[in-house]
Order: C-alpha cells, then structure tokens, then sequence
C-alpha cells in the first residue's frame, strides 16, 4: 500500500501560499511564517480565501498534491486538478455500471451493508465497553434489527428498495446515538440529523467531519483512476460528488462518527468553543476548528488492520484502500466490491 | 510495405517492461499510472533527446551519434537509442553527408555492471531491427556499455532473437488494442517493480469478496 503523507491545513484566512523551490512559503503581509517541502505532503486544504500563486498551484499540479479551498466553516468551494490520469477505460466501464440500475444496485448494496455493519459494531462496542452506562436493551434490539437489514441488503437488486433499507437502517442507528455520547451532554446531545444548517454542536461537528471525509474520498477516487462525480447510489447531479458519497457510506460511523464522539467523550473539545448564528445555524469557532482539524490529522495516523487486505495500514490511507478495491472490482479483477467492515 | 502507423506506435522502452511484467507494461503503457520514478526515467529520454539532436562524433574509422530516435514502421515501435556507432565498412550502406559506407552497432548503456537479463536484452535487438529497417542493411550484433565497469560487451543478435522480439509485440499489440490489463502474477520480481503501490499484487490472490461478505454478516 502506499504511503500515508501529510495534510497542511491553512486555516488563517489572510494568509498568502506560494512556491519557492520545492518548498511551500506561507506569508501573512510580508512575514513568512511557514515553509514546508512539497514532497511530503498529499494535501494542501485552506480554509478561508487564502491566496494561493498560480505557480504552486501548478506544482501542485504535477506532484498529484491534493489542493482543495474551503470556506472557514468548512463548506467545499474548489479544488486544483491536475491532467487527470489516463486510464480512459476504467471510466468508461464505471459510467456503463452508473447507466444500469441493476449493475449499480449490486455494488451499491455492498457499500451499504458496510455502512449498517459498521454501525452496528460501533453500538456492540459501546455494550461492552460502557455497559453500566448505556441501556442495553434498546442497543441489543437496535443491533439485531439491523443484522435483519443487511441481510436484506444483500439480496437487493433495485436501487429504490436498497434506499428505503439504507433508510430504515439509519433511523434504526441514529435512535439510540445519543446513548454513545458520555460525557458533556448539556452541550452535546443529538435529537436527529439536520445539516442545512446544522443546528446543534454535534450536528456541526458531524457535519464538519463528513466534509474532510468525503474531500479525503473525492481525491482517494481520483487517484485510483475513478470519476468521483459519477456514482452508483447517489444519482448525477451536476457539481455532486456521487461516487465520493457512496463509498463514503461505509466510513460515516467508523470513520467520521466514532471521531467526534471521541473528540466529545475525550473532553477535547467543549460547548464554548460553539456559537449561534442569527438563523439557528451552530459554528465552531476558530480554537474549536483547530482542535478538530489537529485531531483529525492524528487519528490518521492510527494503525488498523484492512479486514479485506489483512495488511496493517493508517486510517488515513482507508479511503484510498477502498478507493483502489472499487477500481479492482470495477476493472473484473474482484467478483465483488469488498466494503470496509470493522470490528 | 505493410506497417503500422505513427500514432499506433508503441515505445520501444516498453519492451522491457513487458519482459519484466506484462502488467506492469500494461501499467505505464495502457493506462498511464505510471510511479515517479519510471516517469522520470522516460523523461530523461525526452530531454536528451530534445537536448542532443545527432550529435556526431567522429573518431577515426567511426561516427559516433548520441540519442538517436528510431522506429519501425513494420514492427509499430518507436524509441531512442543511447548511442549508435557506424563503423566504415566495405559492406556497409552509404549515409546522407558522409563518404563511403557504413554498418550501424547500437550501444545500450547500463547502470552497474553486467548481468543476464533478457529485458534488456531484446530491448537491443529491437533497436537493432529499427536500424535495419530505417537503413536498409543487416547488423549482426550490438552492445551493452556498463559504466560501473566501464567495459563494454558485445552482444551477437540472431535470427531467433529477432523471432522472440517479434513474437513479444505480437503479444503487447493484442492487449494494447483491447486496451486489457492482464492480471498480475506476483512473484519476487514484484520486490523491485516500482508499481507494486499501485498494482498491489497480493489483492488477486485473496479469497473471494463473496464469501468474505458473507462470513462476515453471519458474525
Ligand atoms: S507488482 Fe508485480 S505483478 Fe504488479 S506490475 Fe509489478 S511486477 Fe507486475
């Protein structure tokens, strides 16, 4: 597998990022407050109008160094692509898959049962690991039932049947996923899942993973050769990054979830660092966002053990390993796609 | 003369590859995901290319030219040779500007030392048919220069070298026009492939996805 280089996040917005050499400058006015050399990042990710120099841009370019712009609450706005790489082939037969229904039920089915098998052991986890705090009935129930989903899952071939699974699954999840916050409950609780706008600290925090989530996938999916916009489940839509969000399924709770609970139950993060805007929508201020974004980065850097590949690897190559399984699949070289199943 | 054209050419560099692996030919030729490493290898050709257009040398009996691009329009390849010698000979072919004639020797140069290595190898006796053909002549041998050892040695190129040169395009035209990638066959070469991150070898010989989904869900 390959290997796992660094993220630079810019998160002050009026800084200004050019090339010098091999070296990325970072300057505020006229100060340099930073340089870092290009070989070892895989991502350059700003947020706020940070400028960027047409140069560094293009070396960014040539180097498949991952260059995206987000808004400081971090909302997507653009991202800097190089040629894209060849393989002209493998699209072609992902498009053919993406027009037919049925094709794109099978692979889809599978990112889906990754998705509830995951939640599931997140909930199992939680049973043993916190039994005198957690009520474990309603767990054990919620967790048989969506045993009974997956199977159902996967047997599905009609797109329609497999989102309304995917549906009742979630609701089933999101029921009892207050019951996996443990600490700081005043300030962090969730009552449902609201994105646009996220009205509560934990739905901003989600939200706000879910975006460095699914940046992660887009590029992971670029790199393998895939067209990140053209995906199974979530159907085309023009500026939708569908295939991103399929595969993404799988690595929401594992992933994304279980990192803000952690950030919550492990007390880095607390109900100050959150503000409320006129119309309901809940930030996170700049502290809190730093926090989050320097969690992320080392929570990348863990090990686990890939359970299709059975190869150690850092979480953070999870989304390029999935990325490259779906090609392998895609190309004939796996009779399935394998999703990623955690335990 | 029957042949194929420009645009159908494939790199005479791949032949290498091919020999190596054919998926990882496969890999750089086909699809193009091609590491840094072999990018920069292929881009150095480039630039002396662009950089050194026919330098000739001439020393006594011999010109020496550097980077010479070859191809062949029989064979569908395209390629640079390192060096090529043209030795005055009586049998030789007359060239444009010069007095008398002259047999061509390509001159393939090496990092190390020498080893046996079929690769390389073919990729001389490749060149050595682009020359026969671009010059109407026969050449019999070539040559491998090592620069650790600073020795040359003589390589003779015979009719069944060229039969297995052909037989091997044969084979990479019929994937490149079906545009497949032939699945890997991991063994220890795939130690010193510079794609084994992107090939990842060991993926083919898992366990099916099925019954791994499945044994899973029954958890
Ligand atoms: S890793 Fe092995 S099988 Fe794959 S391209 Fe390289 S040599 Fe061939």
């Amino acid at each position: 597998m390959k290997k796992l280089l660094n993220t630079l996040f810019v998160t002050m917005p009026d800084t200004y990022l050019s090339l010098d050499g091999e070296n990325i400058v970072v300057k505020q006015e006229e100060s340099i407050l930073a340089r870092y050399p290009l070989h070892n990042l895989e991502a350059v990710c700003t947020f706020g109008y940070s400028g960027v120099s047409p140069g560094l841009m293009g070396a960014c370019a040539t180097r498949n160094i991952d260059l995206t712009f987000m808004t400081r609450s971090g909302r997507f706005l653009a991202r800097v692509t190089g040629e894209s790489r060849g393989n002209v082939v493998l699209r072609k037969e992902q498009y053919r898959i993406s027009d037919d229904d049925r094709r794109s039920a099978r692979v889809a089915r599978n990112m889906i049962i990754g998705k509830i098998y995951n939640h599931k052991w997140i909930l199992e986890r939680a049973t043993r690991d916190h039994q005198l705090r957690i009520d474990m009935d309603r767990m054990k129930k919620v967790s048989a039932s969506l045993t009974e989903i997956m199977k159902q899952v996967r047997e599905v071939e009609e797109l329609d049947i497999l989102r309304g699974l995917e549906g009742t699954a979630a609701v089933q999840y999101n029921s009892v996923f207050d019951e996996l916050i443990l600490q700081q409950k005043d300030d962090f609780y969730f009552h449902g899942r609201h994105k646009r706008p996220p009205l509560d600290n934990v739905n901003a925090l989600l939200s706000f993973a879910y975006t460095l989530l699914s940046n992660d996938m887009k590029s992971a999916l670029e790199a393998v050769g895939l067209d990140a916009y053209v995906g199974f489940l979530h159907r085309d839509r023009p500026g939708r990054e569908s295939l991103a969000l399929d595969v993404m399924e799988e690595l929401r709770g594992v992933y994304a979830d279980r990192f803000v609970l952690s950030l919550i139950n492990k007390k880095l993060i607390h109900g100050t660092g959150f503000y409320r805007k006129e119309n309901g929508s809940v930030m996170m201020d700049d502290d809190t966002r730093k926090i989050v974004l320097k969690a992320w980065q080392e929570r990348k850097q863990d090990k686990i053990i890939h359970p299709y590949l059975n190869e150690k690897m850092s979480w953070g190559l999870v989304p390029y390993s999935q990325a490259l399984l779906l090609a392998r699949h895609i190309r004939g070289d796996l009779d399935e796609y394998p999703p990623f199943l955690w335990k | 003369m029957q042949g194929y054209n420009e645009e159908d050419y494939l790199l005479l560099s791949g032949i290498q590859h091919f020999n190596f692996c054919r998926r990882q030919w496969a890999l750089i030729h086909i699809e193009q995901q091609w590491e840094e490493n072999v990018r920069t290898i292929e881009g150095n050709h480039l630039h002396r290319k662009a950089d050194q257009p026919m330098i000739r040398e001439k020393r006594g009996d011999k010109l020496v030219v550097r980077a010479l691009p070859v191809h062949s329009r029989e064979l569908g390849i395209t390629g640079i040779c390192d060096v090529v010698e043209f030795v005055r000979d009586p049998l030789g072919v007359p060239l444009a500007g010069e007095e008398g004639t002259y047999l061509p020797f390509p001159v393939e140069y090496k990092r190390g030392k020498p080893k046996r290595n079929d690769s390389d190898h073919a990729q001389l006796v490749a060149q050595v048919m682009c020359l026969e053909e671009m010059l109407v002549c026969e050449i019999s041998k070539g040559y491998f220069y090592y620069d650790e050892i600073k020795h040359r040695v003589e390589v003779i190129i015979t009719a069944s070298d060229r039969e297995r040169v052909r037989a091997s395009l044969q084979e990479m035209r019929h994937y490149f026009e079906r545009n497949h990638t032939p699945k890997a066959k991991a063994g220890p070469h795939c130690q010193s492939c510079s794609l084994q991150h992107i090939c990842v070898p060991e993926i083919l010989n898992k366990k099916s996805v099925s019954s791994f989904i499945e044994s899973r869900i029954a958890e």
